[in-house]
């Protein structure tokens, strides 16, 4: 006999073990590919899938096979216009009425390449991966928004293990006391009428007999109410809220002065993201100010930002300035969580490094949830860190290192994530 | 005749699929098919691009290669490029057909008809499947297969495991007995071999044996013997039995690509075969039961739009064209096998004396029981197909300039076309002829690989990958070389590189 069974129920996911194989296979590939995004987007847009290309031949399985060439006789269908004996000049390319793409084409489908989308979550591994982030943070970065599943009254459909068992009985109750509240009163009757009989008569009266009949009848209707229905079940309803967050802004500040290559930059680029991709799983929303500064600040835009070149010399204390004014104006600390990320190769003017650590002590830091500086410089330090030990002595949440590479960033930003792991 | 109606609706349900799977065993019975039992499985699309990127089979082990197929799948069935194939069918006993959910009730009779009778019934029948295939045994096979490397994985590292095998999948082609039929499977017995073969093997590296002094042989004794004294074509065969430094779990390993070749083998020489006799039994079957009233009108023009779908044949000049339809060529062969038993034309008799005006139904099941796709075109194509499909064969001598036309579907060139497709179908001839020629195994160990050419075909590029996988599994430096056929032998690569 036939067997129909339906698999729909099954797991879909059989190929998962294959596609991370596979992806683990082309790792250094699909590496270059994100780091090309990473170029491509916005910090904000970080958090996405990606499409990745790898080309083909590199994945190809390669096998034993005929080349083009020697003397091959292929036959197709849909003849019109030729004739035995009919010479016609060989097509160049793969133009498919051609001979030779008939077996060739099998083996090997071309050189484009090959396409495919990698999961959010597959990418920001990807991305982390240098960045030598703990596991912990990792997959808190990329943990979606988290619900608080909350108790919202009563409903009357529900799975068993969510029967409010008090609830259903007080409804049982009140059904049974309202399905036989006619035969109860007339029970009442009936009785009160029997006891009258009796003060008359003896038990043999036909009527007596009656009424006693009567009363176990509706003794009997009385008992078949059910004790309980399906009627009567109440379940605990729960509904998923959104984990209330609050929102947070985020100042990018970095020097352009022309000491900043694009290598410096693009490190840069990873630091605010990191901080950015923080801030975007513990705060609904998000804005990100993005200050670049020389001789004096500027509020720009994220392209500006990190493609617009300028020279001059270096005044720090410019960007300090022009971000506390920022906050007064638009951020006041009632209503916002404020972050900051600063980047700069140390040079800074060298009077001007006093008058920072001021305005960062005194006037900054007290609204600052966390402010993190990265100095990319292999060379040794200048004032500005000099000055900045200060802060960081006076400071907790004011992080500070210098780096040489991408896995240098993960330290500035290690209390950050220690503590946010902890609650 | 409207009663009998089983449904006149697009949705499927499963009392419904019953009612029509009965229907058309009852028809597919009368009819004399003969099948193994059937067991039909519904699933979602996802769950048929896992199947799809598992080569069909149930279950697999696990390789990068089938997430690369998968990923692939998924691709182009997003982009909308591809529809998935309404159903996949295994050959094994019960035979396991998938339906996928989203097929309206018309798609569903035709895949149950085309899968659960049709293909079922060729596997069953046809005496390559018979001979080289254990339809009962295949699902304990890859059960132990996939359990054995996920095993291996554990010992020695998915990555050593991983790279091995992509070694032997590049020889998977070259895997296969062609004249010997396999030992049945079972999975109890073969995890007894397994582990017998292993013990053995072990028991044999006995460090005593290497104290006994060897016997002075002389040297050019066994200068003029080859080893393998005759070439040997299956390499898969050859390196688990004879590959030096072989670990006994890189045997076992060798073994299970090899016998998974070995189960598909009988598919990729009865292709056109294969499903033109089940898409000539689903049209069958299904216009057998509008013909008594069960389906409606509305569900059998369904059906014939999906069912010109699949043997539509574009001609050589379309953008469309990739070759000769398999579906449109066995559809219209079997078709007009039939035509030839029940309404036979002159010419019919003059080229089948022996089958016009026979009866249809024996006449089909015995093509359908003795043939291979080669060998089935050389028999059976008829006039009249090359006629309706137009085919014509082209030479394309890389020592000529231009190419020529040599036969047209005339009556001088029936013979030629026929030949000529005859030969398309040939596996010998579609793949290189390579064998294993000789081992120096008194010297260095080298393996020499020859590739006798037909028709001056060279070898692809890749054949040098392929060279580096061989050497990984034979461990000593592997050599080809090309026969050409005024019996010139050319040095055509080495791996690793000689100096």
């Amino acid at each position: 006999m036939p067997t129909f069974i339906d698999r729909r129920i099954d797991g879909k996911n059989k190929s998962a073990v294959n596609r991370q194989r596979f992806i683990r296979r082309f790792k250094s590939q699909l590496k270059k590919a994100v780091a090309d995004a990473m170029n491509g987007r916005s910090i904000t847009d970080m958090d996405n899938g990606e499409k990745v290309s790898i080309p083909a031949r590199d994945l190809s399985e390669p096998v034993f096979s005929h080349g083009p060439g020697g003397r091959r006789e292929i036959i197709h269908p849909g003849n019109q216009e030729f004739v035995t004996g009919d010479k016609v000049p060989r097509p160049t390319g793969g133009g498919g009425s051609g001979s030779g793409s008939g077996q060739a084409g099998n083996s090997g489908s071309g050189d484009d390449d090959f396409i495919f989308q990698l999961s959010r979550e597959e990418f920001l591994e990807l991305f982390f991966e240098d960045l030598e982030l703990p596991n912990l943070v990792k997959t808190q970065l990329a943990k979606a928004q988290e619900f608080k599943s909350v108790r919202a009254g009563y409903s009357s459909e529900g799975v068993p293990c969510n029967i409010d068992i008090v609830r259903s009985l007080k409804g049982a109750l009140a059904r049974r006391k309202a399905m036989a509240a006619p035969y109860s009163m007339r029970l009442r009757e009936a009785e009160r009428e029997l006891d009258a009989l009796l003060e008359e008569t003896d038990e043999t009266d036909p009527q007596v007999i009656a009424l006693q009949k009567e009363i176990d009848h509706l003794r009997a209707r009385i008992r078949a109410v059910p004790f309980i229905d399906t009627f009567d079940l109440r379940y605990s309803n729960r509904i998923q809220q959104p984990q209330p967050t609050t929102q947070a802004v985020m100042f990018c500040l970095m020097d352009v002065s022309g000491s900043m290559d694009k290598a410096r930059k693009d490190l840069a680029k990873r630091f605010f993201t990191l901080l950015y991709l923080f801030l975007k799983r513990n705060y609904e929303r998000i804005e990100v100010v993005f200050i670049r500064h020389h001789t004096i600040a500027k509020e720009v835009d994220e392209e500006e930002f990190f493609y617009s070149r300028e020279t001059g010399g270096t005044v720090v204390s410019s960007a300090l300035t022009l971000m506390r004014d920022i906050i007064n104006a638009r951020y006041p600390t009632s209503s916002w969580n404020i972050y900051a990320a600063q980047a700069s190769d140390g040079d800074n003017w060298h009077h001007d490094s006093p008058s920072c650590r001021d305005i960062l002590i005194k006037q900054i830091m007290p609204s600052m949830r966390y402010f993190a500086y990265i100095e990319i410089t292999p060379d040794r330090h200048q004032s500005l860190w000099e000055s900045y030990e200060d802060v960081k002595k006076a400071y907790p949440q004011f992080a500070m290192r210098q780096i040489d590479g991408p896995a240098d960033i993960y330290p500035v930003f290690r209390e950050l994530f220690k503590r946010r792991a902890a609650t | 005749m409207t009663q009998r109606l089983i449904s006149d609706s697009s949705e499927w349900t499963f009392p419904l699929l019953e009612r029509y799977n009965a229907e058309i065993g009852r028809i597919a019975a009368d009819f004399g098919l003969d099948t193994y039992a059937n067991q039909i499985e519904v699933i979602t699309a996802e769950q048929m691009m896992d199947a799809y990127s598992s080569i069909g089979m149930p279950l697999g082990y696990k390789h990068w290669s089938y997430g690369k197929q998968f990923v692939t799948t998924e691709q182009h069935y997003k982009r909308g490029q591809m529809g998935l194939a309404y159903e996949i069918v295994i050959n094994s006993d019960p035979c396991i057909a998938y339906l996928m959910e989203e097929n309206t009730m018309t798609m569903q009779a035709l895949v149950i008809a085309h899968a659960c009778y049709g293909h079922n019934s060729f596997f069953k029948g046809n005496y390559l499947f018979r001979a080289w295939t254990s339809a009962d045994a295949i699902i304990d096979y890859l059960l132990f297969a996939k359990n054995y490397i996920a095993q291996c994985e554990e010992r020695y590292g998915e990555e050593t495991v991983e790279l091995f095998l992509d070694s032997c999948h590049s020889l998977m082609n070259y895997g296969v007995d062609r004249y010997k039929r396999p030992a049945p499977l079972s999975m109890q017995e073969e995890r007894q071999r397994q582990e017998e073969r292993e013990a053995y093997l072990q028991y044999q590296i006995n460090d005593l044996w290497r104290t006994i002094p060897l016997k002075e042989t002389s040297a050019d004794a066994g200068d003029s013997q080859r080893f393998p004294a005759e070439p040997q074509e299956n390499l898969l065969y050859f390196i688990e039995k004879h590959a030096p430094l072989l670990e006994p779990w890189q045997r076992e390993v060798v073994r299970i690509v090899r016998k998974l070749a070995q189960y598909f083998y009988p598919q990729r020489q009865t292709q056109v075969m294969n499903e033109g006799w089940a898409t000539f039994w689903h049209y069958t079957l299904l216009n057998k039961l509008y013909e008594e009233g069960f389906v409606s009108d509305g569900f059998i023009i369904e059906f014939l739009q999906s069912h010109t779908n699949v043997i539509y044949q574009p001609p050589y000049n379309s953008p469309y064209y990739s070759g000769i339809n398999p579906y449109a060529l066995g559809f219209a062969m079997m078709c007009d096998i039939r035509r030839i038993c029940e309404n036979p034309t002159d010419e019919d008799r003059y080229w089948f004396p022996d089958i016009a005006g026979s009866d249809w139904i024996k006449t089909l099941d015995f093509a359908m029981r003795n043939f291979k796709d080669e060998s089935f075109v050389a028999q059976f194509l008829s006039p009249k197909v090359i006629r309706d499909l137009k085919l014509f064969t082209v030479l394309d001598d890389d020592a000529r300039d231009q190419l020529e036309i040599t036969a047209i579907h005339d009556e001088w060139g029936y013979r030629h076309v026929r030949q000529a497709l005859a030969d398309h179908y040939n596996l010998g001839s579609r793949e290189p002829n390579i064998q294993v020629y000789n081992v120096e195994y008194r010297g260095n160990r080298s393996m020499t690989l020859r590739h006798t050419l037909y028709n001056r075909k060279p070898l692809g590029e890749s054949s040098n990958d392929v060279l580096k996988h061989l050497h990984r599994l034979w461990g000593f430096t592997v050599r080809l070389e090309a026969v050409h056929e005024n019996g010139k032998i050319e040095f055509r690569g080495e791996c690793p590189p000689g100096r």
